[in-house]
């Protein structure tokens, strides 16, 4: 039986900072549709370098260097416009960072606006709807748009930034740590979120907490060095690591 | 009880400062009183009358206060075109890389050079080209003035401007990237309207420095006590026209012009303050 075609496949993948180090060293995965992927591993072992190679992040610093391939619905990536690629896969980042001097409903449509596309007032006011339903901030804002996005939690900062990301209609969204500056509770809030947007958007999420990874992904990386250590069903890997690298991160030995 | 002494010494230093300024709004005001009552302090800020004769003198400031609101006005208009790039320059585009890191030590030289230098500068060398052009027949006028002024604040401009568009966080225009964003849309629409009020701040403080600019506006803008007509006639600044008579002047005169110093002052003590302030509010946002 041949397998559903992965909407994202890392060939062989590396970052270099610098002529001499190598901060993601050949990593090798096929990612699904619809599912939540997470990148773990200790701080510095490239889990957030690799993310950003997706969406030519690195692009904007002329010393990094990106080689292999990365292939997106079969293209690859590296040899596209990073225009183009950033608007088909979606980023969130680790601090919520809604733009300050746009409202909120601005905020929601700001990937159309730096693009320069224009929406009558109808489509716009529809994108804003849909965006903030699908990040569940529309009951708690809709009579506060014309606000500054600012002036929410760092929850609500949070969920904006998705649904910045969203109004977009990515093919794959990118999130690194993006519960890491939050409280448990608004954490809560944003991974319920991701287990219902996984229907409409394969997501690709890097976290420190293991917990998260096994509440709400379906396949796990395991990142030790810039090397993929281990990539498979995040079940499994909880339960049986093959790797004994895995094993010892997992359960605490390493960190 | 050393702590104390320390305390009370720093506060007596500190003290000076306002004592000092204290002073100098003092002298001003005692002595432009004699200008401000003869006249009457509205017919003297809208008369443009300058004339010494004898038992019919008659004081106003309204040329000078044109002339020195002039020359600022297109100083800043002719200073954006270069400042503003250079800041951008400096503060996006080469940020932290050498090649920024000299052009802004090479726009903080511009801000070293003696007044004195750029008016010489201005003289031999500007006021030839713009007789050549034709532009005036005499060369010197608020045109000429304008054109060095600009090139004096550039530096204050651009340097004060680069730090406001350094502090934009990178957070926010990476985001803006990640939504697909160029380079020139992060600069127009999230860069500008985060540093906008900082860029603007900048702008006031170099009219600051304008407005007050004299040796350089004395060399070139003509030194007439008329209301110049066009740009590229003559006139006079405030800073001018006490630096031209202060030394022949006394009594009405010696007054009136000790007035348009305390009219300076305000104007210059005014913008210097909103720029402040606004400095203020743009970083804490």
């Amino acid at each position: 039986m041949e397998s559903v075609k992965p909407i994202l496949e890392f060939k062989k993948t590396c970052v270099s900072y610098t002529k001499q180090t190598m901060a993601v060293k050949y990593v090798s995965a096929a990612i699904e549709r619809n599912t939540i992927t997470a990148i773990m591993g200790p701080s510095g072992c490239g889990k957030s370098t690799l993310l950003r190679a997706v969406n030519l992040m690195h692009n904007l610093y002329p010393n990094i260097r990106v080689d292999g391939e990365i292939l997106l619905n079969g293209e690859d990536i590296l040899a596209m416009e990073p225009i183009d690629v950033r608007r088909r896969v979606g980023m969130v980042f680790q601090r919520p960072a809604p733009f300050p001097t746009m409202s909120i409903y601005d905020n929601v449509l700001s990937g159309f606006a730096l693009n320069g596309i224009k929406l009558s007032k109808a489509e716009k006011d529809a994108t804003v709807e849909r965006c903030l339903k699908s990040v569940a901030l529309w009951d708690e804002v809709k009579d506060v748009l014309n606000k500054k996005g600012t002036f929410l939690s760092g929850g609500q900062q949070q969920r904006l930034c998705i649904a910045r990301a969203l109004a977009m209609k990515p093919d794959v969204l990118l999130m690194d740590e993006p519960t890491s500056a939050l409280d448990p509770i608004a954490t809560k809030h944003i991974e319920e979120l991701l287990l219902e947007l996984q229907k409409e958007v394969t997501i690709l999420i890097v976290t420190h907490n293991m917990g998260q990874a096994k509440r709400i992904s379906s396949k796990s990386m395991f990142m030790y060095l810039g090397e993929l250590v281990e990539y498979g069903d995040t079940e499994t890997m909880f339960n049986n690591p093959v790797d004994e690298r895995t094993n010892a991160y997992l359960t605490g030995k390493m960190g | 009880m050393n702590d104390k002494l320390y305390k009370i010494l720093l506060f007596a230093a500190a003290l000076i400062m306002p004592i000092v300024c204290g002073g100098v709004v003092y002298a001003l005001v005692t002595d432009a009183y004699d200008a401000f009552e003869h006249f009457g302090f509205f017919k003297f800020l809208t008369s443009s009358e300058w004339s010494y004769t004898e038992g019919a003198e008659q004081y106003g400031a309204l040329p000078f206060i044109t002339g020195t609101l002039m020359t600022t006005l297109l100083a800043l208009i002719f200073c954006i075109p270069f400042s503003f790039p250079v800041a951008l320059f400096v503060g996006e585009y080469f940020k932290g890389t050498k090649v920024a890191a000299v052009l802004s030590t090479v726009t903080d030289l511009l801000a070293g050079i003696p007044s004195i230098i750029y008016g010489l500068w201005g003289f031999y060398t500007l006021r030839p080209i713009i007789m050549a052009l034709n532009i005036s027949p005499q060369g010197s006028g608020v045109l000429t003035a304008s054109l060095v002024l600009a090139i004096m604040i550039i530096p204050y401009a651009a340097s004060l401007s680069a730090e406001f568009i350094k502090m934009v966080p990178n957070d926010l225009k990476e985001g803006a990237y990640s939504l697909g964003a160029t380079r020139a849309e992060v600069i127009r629409k999230i860069v500008f309207p985060v540093a906008g009020s900082g860029i603007f701040s900048s702008y006031i403080l170099a009219i600051g420095r304008a407005l007050g600019e004299t040796m350089t506006v004395t060399m070139l803008i003509g030194n007439t006590n008329n209301i110049p007509d066009s740009i590229t006639s003559t006139g006079n600044s405030m800073a001018s026209i006490i630096a031209n008579q202060f030394g022949e002047a006394d009594d009405l005169r010696l007054s009136s012009l000790i007035a348009i110093g305390l009219i300076l002052f305000l104007i210059t003590a005014a913008i210097n303050m909103v720029g402040k302030i606004m400095i203020k509010r743009a970083r804490i946002s």
